[in-house]
């Protein structure tokens, strides 16, 4: 069984985000790492693989500077190899741009049995991208899978709803969306780290993809305006003496809650 | 021209639709065109409701066992094909409003704008504003392509209020051939019970984090949140530790709370956290770390360990 993994390479968000005045966009300079929400996917994908006998998982990504340090973390996790699409054209690029340009990454792998994304990046959010492709690749899908095993070539799955949850049973080839904490990701072991830096990469451009128009270009949108939000003043910070919670007590009754 | 024509994707829950659902129907009102709103499952349940709040017209897509974004998405679409024309399609960011929206997106050729707390029309067009970096940056984007806009909302992001109009009139469609793309199928449907008022309508709120050390000592919160008449909630962390069900995560991936009182127990602070929370009018934290960003936004901060605090504040709570 082949599994493909959409990745997103993100700046450490340990550290403040920041826009670039000229362009309104994230930046996106300096050393990027693997989203961590993603490194479920490449989990997932690779225990799906394991569980089969046989396969191997893809990669795909799409990343300003021809970047690939969190796309070798995820080799090193154990995926054979990736393609990245880096292109200074596609700044800017929408929502929908970005599903279509890993859509037709896909499709240059040659497809896959599976195909697993996170349920939205953690800088960007937009949280619509994975069903996007599955909709450009015609494909059913599973979005929100919280708990994911295949069986006889279907893939079942529980989807997180807003009440609950359901038991969903997709036919293959299918994509999922994989919530946060559905496996544990396992660590690249030293002998991972040093073998994925031998591990093919395969950079393209959108031209390659035949993916037109791309960024500010193709999008739908623009940034119209920036502004600063009201920010939340700090209060009363107090140091716990053993006596802080009649603090808490007064500051209840205060507010008449108790 | 103008926006004139607007539909708005409605979630269901319990037979009712969602406030985050009533607050768009509210401020699509505002724009002075015509309301329709789109629901996966029954009409006639929830049409009273609707018009209640402004709509004339519900468009009920009876899904079956199929998924239902995928299925709202591609009846959406014939109808546009069939001749209706909205300008603007408001969605809740929820788990089947992104579905609808995603797939309703590549449909069309549209892009989608998601996220957003607030929309003002713009000649023909709209534009959406979006928190980032934890809510301390408010960008608006245009969008530039033609009509319809899609754009999905944060909860709380409007306030329902209810115009007393009369049941909308209901509009069954049926769900189009799907192909490959409906093959995904719904086997079993499960509801996780919660007691006490729900985690988004609390006046009270009070949250469990990492601070915690493990999973046993969540029943503190629990305990507080019972004497103070509020619900429990989490961070992201120990969700996707196990500790607690996906349904408490309270964040710019679960829930975004604004009740009275939010208390964050052992809770850093960490941007995902802020975001859901950080409209709460008053916040009380309890973290060790005296450098953690919550006491940033904290109205009352307790640098001190939560497994000395809590009990304390929990005995005095209950000798009131």
């Amino acid at each position: 069984m082949n599994v493909i993994v959409c990745v997103k390479q993100i700046p450490d968000p340990a550290n403040p985000g920041a826009l670039d005045a000229s362009s309104n966009t994230l930046k996106r300079e300096g050393k990027l790492i693997l989203d961590e929400s993603d490194s479920y996917g490449v989990e997932m994908a690779l225990q799906l693989v394991d569980a089969a006998g046989g396969g191997e998982v893809s990669l795909v990504s799409m990343a300003p500077n021809s970047e690939t340090a969190g796309l070798r973390t995820a080799l090193a996790m154990g995926a054979a190899k990736a393609v990245l699409v880096s292109d200074p054209a596609l700044q800017g690029s929408d929502a929908l741009t970005t599903a279509k340009i890993l859509a037709a990454a896909i499709q240059r792998l040659g497809g896959a049995d599976l195909i697993i994304a996170a349920t939205e990046s953690s800088d960007g959010y937009t949280g619509t991208v994975p069903e996007q492709i599955a909709e450009v690749l015609g494909l059913p899908s599973v979005t929100f899978a919280k708990k994911v095993s295949i069986e006889g070539g279907v893939l079942k799955a529980n989807r997180q709803t807003e009440e609950g949850y359901d038991e969903v049973t997709c036919p293959l080839p299918a994509l999922i969306s994989v919530t946060a904490g559905v496996v544990e990701p396992r660590y690249p072991s030293f002998k991972g780290i040093m073998a994925a830096k031998s591990k093919p990469v395969d950079e393209v451009t959108a031209a390659d993809l035949g993916v037109t128009p791309v960024g500010w270009a193709g999008a739908g949108q623009q940034i119209s305006n920036i502004a600063q939000a009201e920010a939340r003043a700090a209060g009363e910070v107090i140091e716990d003496d053993g006596e802080t919670f009649g603090k808490i007590v007064t500051f209840l009754e205060g507010l008449k809650v108790i | 021209m103008g926006i004139s024509n607007i539909w708005v994707f409605a979630q269901v829950a319990n037979g009712a639709p969602t406030s985050g659902s009533l607050e768009l129907v509210t401020k699509a009102r505002t724009f002075g065109g015509s309301v329709s709103v789109w629901v996966a499952g029954d009409g006639a349940a929830v049409a009273g409701a609707l018009g209640e709040y402004g709509a004339s017209k519900v468009f009920a897509v009876d899904y079956g066992q199929n998924l239902a974004g995928v299925s709202v998405a591609s009846a959406m679409k014939a109808t546009i094909d069939g001749g209706e024309s909205p300008d603007l399609i408001m969605f809740p960011q929820s788990y089947e409003g992104r579905d609808v929206m995603a797939r309703l997106s590549v449909k069309l050729g549209r892009t989608v704008l998601t996220n957003s707390v607030d929309i003002e029309a713009v000649g023909d067009s709209v534009a959406a504003t979006t928190p980032i970096f934890g809510g301390n940056t408010l960008v608006t984007t245009t969008f530039t392509g033609g009509a319809p806009y899609l754009a999905a909302f944060r909860p709380k992001s409007f306030n329902p209020e209810a115009s007393g109009g009369a049941a909308a009139a209901v509009q069954a469609v049926s769900v189009p051939d799907l192909g490959a793309s409906g093959t995904a199928k719904i086997t079993a449907v499960h509801v996780e019970e919660t007691t006490g008022p729900k985690l988004d309508e609390a006046n009270v709120v009070v949250s469990g984090g990492r601070g915690l050390g493990e999973s046993a000592n969540y029943a503190m919160i629990e305990t507080l949140a019972k004497l103070l008449k509020g619900a429990p909630g989490a961070s992201r962390a120990i969700v996707d530790a196990g500790w607690v069900p996906y349904s408490y995560q309270v964040g710019q991936t679960g829930k975004v709370v604004k009740p009275s009182v939010y208390i964050a127990c052992g809770i850093s602070g960490a941007t995902q956290h802020m975001v859901g929370m950080k409209g709460s009018k008053n916040i009380i934290a309890i973290n060790k770390d005296k450098e953690a960003p919550i006491f940033g936004i904290a109205d009352l901060g307790i640098v001190g360990d939560v497994h000395k605090v809590l009990p304390k504040l929990i005995e005095a709570l209950q000798s009131l």
